[in-house]
């Protein structure tokens, strides 16, 4: 059985965080609200939604980076809780999205990716540390010379392999993608995917891909989650998210996608959705997409839509579709 | 049409926009060879100390800082006076030397060079004791500074700990440390100054007799007290507030996603990172320090009496300033250039190191 247990189990995760808005009034924010998701050894799943859904304090609860107000994390079919992330720390490791504020100016580079490897007293003796260090650029693409040298003297392309060949230096199993990819240009972006993938075949990691460029999501995932507000509208393998969207949200952001052909593009229908994003403090009762959902009904008001199963791996929430 | 020749340059058309390329000319060897060496990796530090050192204001202050320091250390093996005792010809007390001017001699002296001796100039001459001034200024000097120079460590090391701790800890803890802190802050400092040295040289007085500290002497030990149960909230505020915009970086949560204690994410990622404006504002109260201890020695709340300090001496000179001036313009012109030497240096400092001020 123990084949068949998935690497990481995201059961109704939850994260608020409490917002002061005047003297008294408290307020919550539902960042995340009951998220539940697994992934394989070796897989990807991508995380798609729009800008402040919910996807990177996905990742960083995930992580117990933020303390979940509830729900529970299993790695490896042993749950995470506050008290023994330490052990696992080795094994979930993340990249993050600004590869400049994430990494610290006054450390040279041999320094930034040696202090995974200091902390979990990874080596013996300093000659194997630096092999470790120059290993991990090269597997990175990076030459092993730039070592001594500081963060700022870099682009923002190898910044972000420094950040990646630091998140591999303790040979995790599992690493979250907090849009790695999307404060660099196109062609950083294809050499810096390339790189993931790479080292996936290599060395069997999973990611949970975070990004909201769905090109990249389609390219990287066996599986895409969607996100909207805090919860996952619609999960399944990546073909069929792409190309036969369930959700009248996964519909409308599919349809977003630019086509490199212009012939094709002609013929699509883009669908244009009306209204904001409804605030996160206020969330409409109900479905929360149903203020922009051009299917809404009455029942759409009354009762919040679950996953629910449609085969073949994948699951909706809508009451409609 | 001719056939395209890469190294000879297309005729320019007059209203055209393309790049005249005869104005250009290929690079030579040593220009490409010039782009291809990689620039030396330089630390923050570095660049700093580089930038520092092009400063003239602060170049010329460290100059003045380096001459007073050399001469406090070494003039006092040199002259042979001691700045508690009277001066002496031939072992035998000289009364005459009273309020000298600089370079004269007392009567005794005078009789003791006629038949040959040598006798050490009064560079600033005497005071009413007979005591060299010269030597006088120098200890106060030293006094002047040791204590501008452990209040602002005192300083440093409080508010260093109380910041961080209030700042990475943040929350609850956060509020109510910092409460405290605005709770010392609204204390009026200058009374609490005076209340506080009068009332400590008293308990510190009692509780020192007969140790090694008695002999720095009990008015100097409450003054660094009396620095560091006030003057630490100023410096606990500033790091306290470089630590929360810090905090928020994603190498802290990085660190913290390696599985890094705090102790450790404190020491190596967020120290380093306000250590630039922590030593700036540290330099910055030398010279406040200073200013306070002559302020509480002029009104006779600072050093015991034979030990003098700048404050103390510019008090002492005050009451026979019309007889003799220059015993006032001595220390105080020693003061002022501590000072203004130790605020000029900060200045460059905070120029030199300050990210927000980098161009």
């Amino acid at each position: 059985m123990s084949e068949n247990r998935p690497l990481v189990d995201v059961r109704d995760l939850k994260e608020y965080f409490p917002v002061k808005s005047g003297m008294l009034n408290k307020m919550v924010l539902k960042a995340v609200d009951g998220v539940s998701f697994t992934i394989d050894k070796g897989e990807t799943l991508g995380l798609v939604g729009e800008s402040g859904c919910g996807k990177t304090t996905v990742g960083r609860t995930l992580l117990h980076l933020y303390k979940p107000t509830s729900g529970e994390v299993y790695f490896d079919g042993k749950l995470v809780t506050d008290k023994n992330i330490g052990e696992f720390r080795k094994d979930m490791q993340i990249v993050f999205q600004d590869p400049y504020s994430s990494l610290n100016p006054r450390m040279t580079v041999s320094d930034i990716i040696g202090e995974p490897l200091d902390i979990h007293h990874l080596y013996h003796n300093k000659k194997e540390r630096a092999e470790r260090i120059a290993e991990l650029l090269t597997l990175v693409g990076l030459n092993s010379e730039h070592a001594t040298r500081y963060a700022h003297e870099f682009s923002g392309g190898q910044r972000q392999r420094i950040g990646i060949a630091r998140a591999l230096a303790v040979n995790p199993r599992f690493i979250v993608c907090d849009e790695p990819v999307s404060a660099l240009d196109v062609s950083i972006q294809a050499q810096i995917v390339n790189t993931f993938e790479e080292l996936q075949q290599k060395l069997g990691i999973a990611y949970l891909f975070i990004a909201h460029d769905l090109l990249v999501v389609q390219h990287m995932s066996r599986r895409i989650a969607v996100m909207y507000l805090g919860k996952i509208v619609e999960i399944g393998s990546a073909s069929d998210i792409i190309n036969h969207p369930v959700h009248p949200y996964s519909q409308s952001l599919i349809s977003a996608i630019p086509m490199p052909d212009p012939e094709t593009a002609r013929h699509k229908h883009r669908i244009i959705l009306e209204g904001d994003v409804p605030s996160p403090l206020r969330m409409p009762k109900g479905c929360p997409f149903r203020t922009r959902c051009r299917f809404a009904t009455e029942q759409c008001a009354q009762s919040c839509p679950s996953l629910t199963d449609r085969g073949n791996g994948r699951q909706v929430a809508c009451h409609n579709m | 049409m001719s056939e395209f020749d890469p190294n000879k340059a297309p005729v320019k058309r007059p209203f055209s926009l393309q790049l005249d390329l005869s104005k250009f000319e290929p690079a030579t060897d040593a220009e490409k060879a010039q782009h291809e060496t990689t620039r030396e990796s330089t630390t923050f530090f570095r660049d700093g100390m580089r930038k520092l050192f092009k400063n003239p204001l602060a170049v010329g202050s460290m100059i003045v800082l380096v001459v007073i320091l050399v001469t406090i250390i070494v003039a006092p093996m040199i002259v042979p006076y001691t700045y508690s005792g009277m001066i002496t010809v031939n072992g035998k007390r000289d009364k005459t030397a009273k309020n000298l001017a600089p370079f004269t001699y007392s009567k005794m002296e005078q009789e003791a060079i006629d038949s040959g001796e040598k006798v050490f100039p009064h560079i600033f001459g005497t005071d009413e004791l007979c005591r060299d001034y010269f030597i006088r200024v120098i200890y106060g000097a030293r006094v002047s500074l040791s204590v501008g120079f452990f209040a602002s460590l005192i300083v440093l090391i409080i508010g260093l700990l109380y910041g961080s701790i209030a700042g990475y800890a943040g929350g609850r803890t956060d509020l109510v440390m910092m409460r405290i802190v605005d709770v010392i802050y609204s204390l009026p400092d200058t009374l609490m100054v005076i209340l506080l040295s009068v009332v400590l040289d008293q308990v510190l007085g009692q509780s020192l007799q007969g140790t090694a500290l008695a002999s720095i002497g009990t008015n100097m030990l409450s003054m660094f007290a009396v620095f560091g149960l006030l003057y630490w909230v100023g410096m606990a505020r500033l790091v306290r507030g470089q630590i929360l915009t810090i905090k928020n970086n994603e190498y802290v949560l990085a660190a913290r996603a390696m599985g890094a204690k705090p102790s450790r994410i404190i020491r190596k990622h967020i120290l380093p990172n306000c250590m630039s404006v922590i030593i700036i504002s540290t330099a910055l109260q030398i010279p406040s320090a200073i200013f306070t201890e002559s302020f509480l020695s002029f009104i006779g709340l600072g050093v015991q009496a034979p030990m003098p300090s700048l404050g103390s001496l510019a008090n002492a000179a005050r009451q026979a300033l019309q007889a003799y001036p220059y015993k006032l313009v001595f220390p105080a012109v020693g003061i002022c250039l501590i000072v203004l030497s130790f605020n000029l240096l900060g200045d460059g400092l905070r120029d030199a190191f300050d990210p927000k001020l980098r161009k």
